[in-house]
């Protein structure tokens, strides 16, 4: 596959426009052209379901990390039966290595309001909120303002631009809880309760908030799609990796010379991400591991990262995913026990403590990894940690026990060395 | 001492009712309000939201105990939540927050005799890219901290100066090689 031009792509997320925030600065440089269109352009968009289809067509696959088809999961929407129906919009962001849908909040947030809007239309969906993390209090208040410049310029309210249809739009702040970026359990926290996952099925689209018809999208996901709808799926689906497709918010940390946020196609080479878009290892250092998108995403040690790129086939041909692209990059004096036993400790603070394996499980992961940290563990121990990730995955009600057990699983695998490095000599006899 | 809500407050939570079909998704706003005006939601302030809401005290309780941003007991005047996560981690987050207890005086979760500062370690706050930083009682992020920043951050809130916003600007792309 060729690579994407990426040096010549022109950002649309977040493009270097001076104080893009402003309503007025959006809609000169063609803000809110999209959402006229849809709401008024009887001809191009005859009903809701066109604008599903183009959205559908354009493969948007979800920013937050799970990657389905975002027009897709619109499409799961039962017909409208006069009730109210919702669309709750995550702005939870709190996977480690995740920064970017802030960079959305500070610097654009119309083209999130514009895209959310249009998929209120596009499901029949009456009212919106946008779950912003409580921590997240200065975006808070940026788009309690964003949304208010846009009630007072008509594109939120009752008769949108004549369209009849009534749309309210309202931010909810959490209050400090990994969890609540899962999409049920978000929902428990806007319905005012303890952030407990919810048992599916059902799913949100049939009983969501309030048992009403929901639709949960990541808010870089909703970003998109005002683009799609100017300038058309074939436009979406050209940018970037084939089934992948699409500008990604990369948000780059750790020892790099540059970190920070970049928009540029999907299906970027990890290496040039590391090397020229971040512009390399901090000291001059070496490249010795990276996270590809966010703390669950399992690690890849620099010996299989030539030829990958950021797209969702590449990444899984070295068994790790595209999560949120949010990349933590480590170098040669990166202690890889220290790593896992933090990311092992912030699951086990995460976990909601609904479901035993999880619960139980995340705090084992932890023990163990702080018993071999301290230099107090032995070999047998790592297999031990190996098999608790077993009986961990896959039997949650929520993905939590996964994203726990997959960085310990693959942290360990591909850096076994370091760790029996760290296991004391073991007492027993050998058979 | 007995805790009520202001009439500006009342009035604020019975616009938050508006935005929902039902009482109880006001519980967390409600509980925000509270710890804005007595600095903290221990058992009296949720057995006020509850009243106020006229939702179980169970429920309040359930509710603040589960968010780590309610303080549950009275904290310092000033909090500050140091990241540890991942990549504070990898960019020198314990260093910091080991300065913090050495200058301060303190551990980790405690609050200084004064009452001036509780300092606490806290989960990934979503900064990753401007490590290590910190968050000063639920509101600014302090990034890119140093020892003379932590320094200069301290003396200012001893004055009184809360931290401004501090907007990193987007990364240029004519830098890009």
């Amino acid at each position: 596959m060729s690579k994407p031009d990426w040096k010549n792509f022109e950002p649309v997320l977040i493009p270097d426009i001076p104080d893009l925030d402003q309503i007025k600065n959006y809609e000169k440089n063609g803000g809110y052209s999209a959402l006229k269109s849809v709401f008024t352009d009887n001809d191009k968009w005859p009903d809701s379901k066109s604008v599903i289809n183009e959205v559908k067509e354009a493969n948007i696959r979800g920013r937050g990390g799970a990657g389905f088809n975002a027009g897709l999961k619109w499409s799961f929407m039962p017909p409208a039966d006069g009730g109210p129906r919702y669309l709750a919009c995550n702005g939870d962001e709190s996977e480690p290595g995740t920064f970017k849908d802030r960079k959305i909040f500070e610097y654009n947030p119309h083209i999130f309001i514009e895209g959310a809007l249009i998929a209120a239309y596009a499901m029949e969906i009456t009212t919106i909120y946008v779950y912003i993390r409580g921590e997240y209090k200065s975006y808070i208040d940026m788009m309690e303002e964003a949304i208010q410049d846009a009630y007072d310029a008509g594109y939120i309210g009752k008769d949108i631009l004549g369209s009849g249809r009534d749309i309210e739009f309202y931010v909810h702040s959490g209050a400090g809880a990994y969890i609540c970026g899962e999409e049920t359990s978000m929902l428990e926290s806007l319905e005012g309760k303890r952030g407990y996952p919810r048992v599916k099925p059902p799913f949100p689209a049939q009983k969501g908030l309030w048992g009403r018809p929901t639709t949960i999208n990541n808010i870089e996901t909703l970003a998109h799609v005002p683009a799609v709808i100017n300038r058309g799926a074939e436009w979406f689906k050209g940018v970037g990796a084939k089934n992948h497709p699409g500008p990604v918010l990369y948000g780059i940390s750790g020892h790099v010379n540059r970190p920070g946020v970049y928009e540029l196609p999907s299906g970027v080479p990890v290496l040039d991400l590391i090397h020229n878009v971040a512009q390399g290892i901090k000291g001059g250092k070496e490249l010795k591991a990276v996270i590809p998108g966010g703390s669950s995403t399992p690690v890849l040690r620099a010996d299989q990262l030539d030829g990958i790129t950021m797209d969702s086939d590449s990444l899984r041909t070295v068994g790790t995913m595209m999560g949120t692209a949010g990349m933590v990059v480590m170098d040669e004096d990166t202690d890889m026990v220290d790593v896992l036993w933090r990311i092992a400790h912030f699951y086990h603070h995460e976990s909601c403590g609904q479901c035993t394996p999880c619960r139980e499980g995340t705090g084992w992961l932890e023990k163990i990894l702080l018993k071999i940290k301290n230099g107090e563990g032995e070999v047998k121990d790592l297999d031990l940690l190996l098999d608790l990730t077993t009986q961990m995955e896959g039997r949650t009600i929520c993905a939590l026990a996964d994203a726990a057990a997959w960085p310990v699983r693959h942290t360990i695998n591909r850096f076994r060395d370091e760790f029996e490095a760290r296991c004391k000599k073991s007492v027993h006899a050998l058979a | 001492m007995a805790y009520e809500f202001t009439k500006e407050d009342l009035e604020e939570i019975e616009k938050l009712k508006t935005k929902y079909p039902e009482v109880t998704p006001v519980t967390l706003p409600a509980l925000w309000i509270a710890q804005n005006r007595f600095g903290h939601v221990n058992s009296e302030v949720q057995k006020l939201v509850a009243k106020t809401l006229d939702l179980p005290e169970a429920h309040v309780h359930g509710v603040a105990t589960f968010y780590t941003q309610y303080y549950k007991e009275e904290k310092g005047k000033h909090v500050l939540d140091v990241c540890t996560c991942l990549s504070c981690q990898l960019c020198g987050g314990y260093d910091i927050l080991n300065y913090l207890e050495d200058k301060l005086g303190i551990k980790k979760g405690e609050t200084t005799d004064d009452g001036m500062f509780t300092l606490n370690e806290v989960e990934c706050l979503g900064a990753c890219g401007y490590a290590p930083m910190l968050q000063v009682t639920n509101d600014k992020y302090v990034n890119h901290l140093t020892e003379e920043k932590v320094d200069k951050l301290i003396e200012s809130l001893k004055n009184g100066e809360q931290p401004e916003y501090e907007k990193i600007g987007m990364p240029r792309r004519n830098n890009i090689k």
